[in-house]
């Protein structure tokens, strides 16, 4: 079996994927993944995930180039400085 | 010396010299993942053995290196199960698997001991012990029926009786489901040769400049 291997640095950060570990069984993918990703105190915890239990999506429909459902070529940086400039010249009095 | 001194030595060997020996298998492992966690679980044994050395040192007025290579082998107080040389995974997997359940029953002992500064250190030991067990446990589960394995683990039963005290060995055998009575045990006191080997191995970059610090 192939075990999937997240690993969480520290407390409260996402998981990320780290690796796969091949493993008779999951007694054997604890044993090994606790070893390999954590003997250096490098790890919060671990999620050991069974291959065939990622169901995974790689088929996208896009057939009609819905270009306005994307954020390309619009410029957020630009409207957001506009945007905190006009807040910062409005006084609460104005308001 | 005296009963504490020996005591720890006699364990700090144990865990040194299985630690040694288990590190041989660095690199040659059956599988990647098996190598790392092989590796790893050696190098906490010899972990095991340096905080042991460090109580006896206390004892000795030594320090841990002296007492872990400037010994000469014959007054090592290691068990004759530790110094065997077991190139073939069937025995390696079995002495680990019979080494962890006597340790279990000597830490155990030890962890109910007056002497506090001994409990402790053994209660220590012990959280990272448990997954040495559930390491040797499932190899054991999982070559349990597999003949080679089987013989293997008769075969070393007699020296595995020796790593432990007489009133001790009841425990084991129960554990292992083995029997306590039919064997002779491999007593702590003599040593096999291999144990030379290894200490002129071992010492070898330690005696090359005598009294350097590292």
């Amino acid at each position: 079996m192939i075990f999937e291997v997240f690993r969480q640095e520290r407390k409260g950060q996402p998981f990320a994927h780290a690796g796969s570990i091949e493993a008779p069984d999951a007694a054997f993918a604890d044993a090994w993944a606790r070893e390999q990703y954590g003997r250096r105190g490098e790890s919060e915890a671990l999620w050991l995930v069974p291959r065939d239990s990622v169901h995974q999506i790689t088929e996208w429909a896009d057939e009609f180039d819905l270009k306005y459902r994307r954020v390309d070529g619009y410029s957020i940086k630009s409207r957001l400085k506009e945007a905190r400039e006009r807040a910062g010249n409005t006084s609460a009095v104005d308001r | 010396m005296n009963a504490r001194a020996t005591l720890l030595l006699s364990i700090a060997d144990d865990e040194l010299i299985l630690g040694w020996r288990d590190s041989e298998w660095t690199g040659i492992a059956p599988t990647l993942e098996e190598d790392v966690a092989f590796s790893s679980i050696a190098q906490n044994e010899i972990g095991h053995a340096r905080a042991l050395y460090e109580l006896a040192a206390v004892e000795l007025g030594s320090d841990a290196d002296a007492l872990a290579f400037d010994r000469p082998p014959e007054e090592y107080r290691c068990a004759p199960f530790v110094e065997l040389r077991l190139m073939d995974w069937a025995h390696t997997i079995a002495r680990r698997y019979l080494y962890e359940e006597a340790d279990r029953v000597r830490l155990d002992a030890l962890r109910r001991s007056d002497d506090t500064e001994l409990a402790g250190l053994a209660a220590k030991i012990d959280r990272e012990e448990v997954y040495h067990r559930m390491h040797a446990e499932m190899w054991a589960a999982r070559l349990r029926d597999e003949p080679r394995f089987r013989a293997a683990v008769n075969e070393l039963w007699p020296y595995a009786l020796g790593v432990l005290e007489p009133q001790q060995r009841a425990e084991l055998a129960r554990r292992v489901g083995l029997s306590d009575e039919s064997s002779q045990a491999v007593e702590r006191g003599e040593h096999t040769p291999e144990l030379t080997e290894l200490w002129n191995e071992m010492t070898e970059v330690r005696r090359s400049v005598p009294g350097a610090s590292w």
